[in-house]
């Protein structure tokens, strides 16, 4: 197979303490050297990184690519690529498809697209219940074999705590990781924005911090009982980042993310109905969003991921709470991320590390570092552009973005999967 | 050096949800909500229905103001009253009046929602009132409608309904005069799901009133209420002391089934409007209400009949608000609406 060498790039991988400007070493799909060129070696393709930063494949713990069921608001193909261009390497799949990912044969009915369409690394998680129902527990062991890194109900809170107990229960006993969005569905219900003065100037429904709290706490107290490994992911209240920190400092085996928007918009951002700044869960206070950003810099949050969402585009045109929840986010991940690190809020290796090795870990991969011998799923980038985004950059099916319009200085210009060049940037 | 990252400017995010009523020289073009406008033109938009309530007194009640220009009363949501004085305003101003009565579901798709503008833009209409129950459509039918077309919102969702606000401003104003800075208005009631309610308080609060309150249970009142410039009381007899202005809101009988209060019998008996609990406000005190009235439950039947209850007057004045906000969106400058078309 190919030789490729990536030459004069600053090489920025916080698993591996590395910060410098080196040489890289692929070979048959594998990193084998850096700074030294190994012997014999002979580059076939040398990609110029002088100036640019060379960081590990970027690893999105949350991306739903609407197919199989949604087809209509984007493809396997459509987004696996718009993740390369992205600088994703690997992105994760909730499990609430249609049909949900609940049994072997969805998996492999996806891993089929996958390898026919995907241009990205696609992992699944399985449903932890059947139809994400909250009733039965799905085969959590067929589904591990078929190939799925973890389980989760994705939105669907499970009520019956008893079966929540005997869910994370049996997934420990599969040695599996579940994956939690916190939501009482009591208090979120119908919802559309944070309960707070904009949601109750717009007269728009409201969901409290109490709904993620409520299930989040609910959730801590039954990790605590089973023992199963479990991370908490698209968190959006200070209240949630408190008590992730307690958790863990109580010696809990959990990990938590956040996703890039929730660091970067707040309940105003909606003030004027702006549908593209739906989500859920909802964009809350300020001082919420601060709170988060200081989880992601002290580790209180390990990861950010995009929680990206596309859609067609009449699910955004109706009024306000019409409108269906979720950005199109898989362009802004990293330029988001590497904005806070711009603007001196987070250092640059945590930002790194929460996009890179810390989510790798969380799905149980050895890969988001430029570990030697590991696969060469690389992301290089420009952090010193300045580039406005526009629907024309969003490669993804669904141009829903808040972030339309916005200046951002940092551009992934190549990226690397398995040692193969799948997009190189031409201005 | 690098460029920092940026948000675009607002004018780059588009307009902010109340800039988008005014048009390029100030006038009002769309009403939206009272959010966000000046006192100035709160107090035009009073003078203007002043003028109008005196040609409504006359027996020939016609003026030829909008005559040629067509006015689509597009309700997505039942509504009597106000489709009515909407109906009557616009009649009187010698427009031409199609109404639209659209059952929510058939347009609970945005896609539908479109479709139905884009058709009855191509009848050339000049102005749509629109009634819908979900919050921000007014603003979502003004942001896509053809340039030159004027939006009036009345009553979206929880949101807002400025003509219903307007018109009890004019009310209070022609029973307590015009200075609003002595005064003190304790509304009444379900402010949670209460788009009146909402257009009340920036009313009150741009026209520089004393004292707003909102007197409710806690599971009636929005979160950060204050922050709209309003004191909260949850106990009734504290609230209305000494009120100038008793306004009370409409209790919808499914609040009920949402667990917000237990019965209406107990809602009546902590916060209905009694002959003596009015005694606690001023003697002059007046008594309003949107309507349509649930007598015993919001509102015991000798209040709402009685001499001071405006109730009926507000119907009345109704007509007259609406005719000023049609005249003045339709009466703007013909060359600036040309220019919007373009």
């Amino acid at each position: 197979m190919s030789q490729l060498l990536i030459k004069n790039g600053h090489l920025l991988d916080p698993a591996n303490k590395l910060n410098h400007q080196a040489d890289l070493y692929i070979k048959n799909g594998l990193i084998i050297a850096i700074d030294t060129a190994p012997e014999n070696f002979q580059a076939e393709q040398t990609i110029d990184a002088r100036g640019l930063t060379v960081i590990p494949g970027i690893v999105d713990l949350c991306a739903r690519l609407r197919e199989p069921g949604l087809e209509y608001k984007a493809t396997i193909h459509s987004e696996t690529i718009s993740a390369a261009i992205s600088g994703i390497t690997t992105l994760c799949c909730p499990p609430d498809t249609d049909p949900v990912i609940d049994e072997p044969a969805v998996v492999e009915l996806i891993n089929h697209k996958t390898a026919n369409a995907a241009h990205s690394n696609v992992l699944m998680l399985g449903a932890l219940t059947t139809g994400l129902k909250g009733e039965l527990l799905s085969e959590m062991q067929a589904l591990q074999i078929a190939g799925c890194v973890g389980l989760s109900n994705a939105k669907h809170s499970i009520e019956n705590t008893l079966v929540l107990k005997r869910a994370y229960a049996y997934a420990a006993n599969c040695g599996l990781t579940v994956f939690i969005e916190p939501n009482d569905h009591w208090l979120s219900a119908g919802g559309c924005a944070h309960e707070g003065t904009i949601a109750s100037r717009l007269g728009l429904k409201s969901i409290p911090v109490s709904a993620e709290t409520v299930a989040l706490a609910r959730s801590l107290e039954i990790v605590a009982e089973t023992g199963v490994k479990a991370h908490f992911g698209r968190l959006s209240s200070a209240a949630s980042v408190d008590m992730i920190r307690r958790a863990k400092n109580d010696g809990l085996n959990i990990t938590a993310d956040v996703s890039a928007h929730q660091l970067h918009l707040n309940e105003l951002d909606i003030s004027s109905f702006n549908s593209a700044c739906h989500v859920l869960p909802p964009l809350r206070s300020q001082r919420d969003q601060e709170a988060l950003q200081r989880g992601i810099a002290d580790g209180t949050l390990d990861a950010i991921c995009s929680d990206h969402q596309p859609h067609n585009p009449d699910a955004k045109e109706a009024p306000f709470a019409s409108t269906e929840p979720g950005i199109s986010a898989l362009a802004t991940l990293l330029p988001l991320a590497m904005r806070l690190a711009d603007e001196n809020i987070i250092d640059i290796e945590t930002i790194i590390r929460a996009i890179t090795s810390a989510p790798a870990s969380i799905l149980g991969m050895s890969s988001g570092t430029l570990s030697i011998g590991t696969s060469a799923d690389i992301c290089i980038f420009n952090r010193d552009t300045n580039w406005q985004l526009d629907e024309s950059s969003i490669l993804s099916a669904g141009k829903n973005s808040p972030f339309i319009g916005w200046n951002f200085q940092t551009r992934t210009e190549h990226t690397i999967i398995g040692g193969t060049v799948i997009h190189s940037h031409r201005d | 050096m690098v460029n920092k990252a940026c948000r675009p400017t607002d004018s780059l995010i588009g307009h902010d949800a109340w800039n988008i009523q005014l048009d390029k020289n100030g006038q009002l073009k769309h009403f939206l909500t009272v959010e966000g406008l000046s006192t100035e033109l709160l107090s035009n938009i009073l003078d203007t229905a002043e003028s109008f309530a005196n040609i409504n007194e006359q027996r020939v009640k016609k003026v030829p103001l909008l005559r040629g220009k067509t006015i689509a009363n597009l309700f997505f949501e039942a509504s009597t009253r106000t489709r009515n004085t909407f109906e009557l305003a616009a009649k009187r101003l010698s427009a031409d009046v199609l109404n639209v009565n659209i059952s929510t579901s058939a347009t609970s798709k945005g896609e539908t929602l479109m479709d139905t503008l884009q058709n009855l833009q191509a009848m050339q209409c000049d102005m749509f009132v629109v009634r819908h129950n979900a919050s921000g459509a007014a603003h979502y039918i003004a942001n896509r409608v053809a340039p030159g077309i004027s939006v009036i919102n009345a009553g979206d969702g929880s949101h807002a309904h400025p003509t219903q606000a307007m018109l009890d401003m004019f009310t209070i104003r022609r029973n307590k005069g015009h200075n609003f800075g002595r005064l003190r208005v304790a509304i009444v009631g379900d402010v949670l799901h209460s788009r009146v309610a909402r257009s009340q308080i920036h009313a009150l609060n741009i026209l520089n009133t004393g004292n707003v309150r909102v007197i409710a249970p806690k599971t009636l009142i929005p979160i950060g209420i204050e922050d709209m410039g309003v004191e909260v009381f949850n106990n009734m007899e504290e609230g209305i002391k000494e009120a100038d202005v008793v306004i009370m809101l409409r209790l919808q009988k499914e609040r009920m089934q949402g667990a917000l209060l237990p019965s209406e019998q107990e809602y009546y008996q902590m916060y209905g409007l009694t002959e003596e609990r009015l005694r606690l406000a001023r003697p002059d005190a007046i008594v309003m209400h949107p309507g349509p009235i649930n007598r015993g439950v919001e509102i015991e039947s000798s209040v709402a009949d009685g001499p001071q209850s405006v109730i009926l007057d507000q119907v009345t004045y109704g007509i007259s608000i609406r005719m000023a906000v049609m005249s003045m969106a339709l009466g703007r400058d013909p060359e600036t609406i040309e220019a919007e078309k373009t």
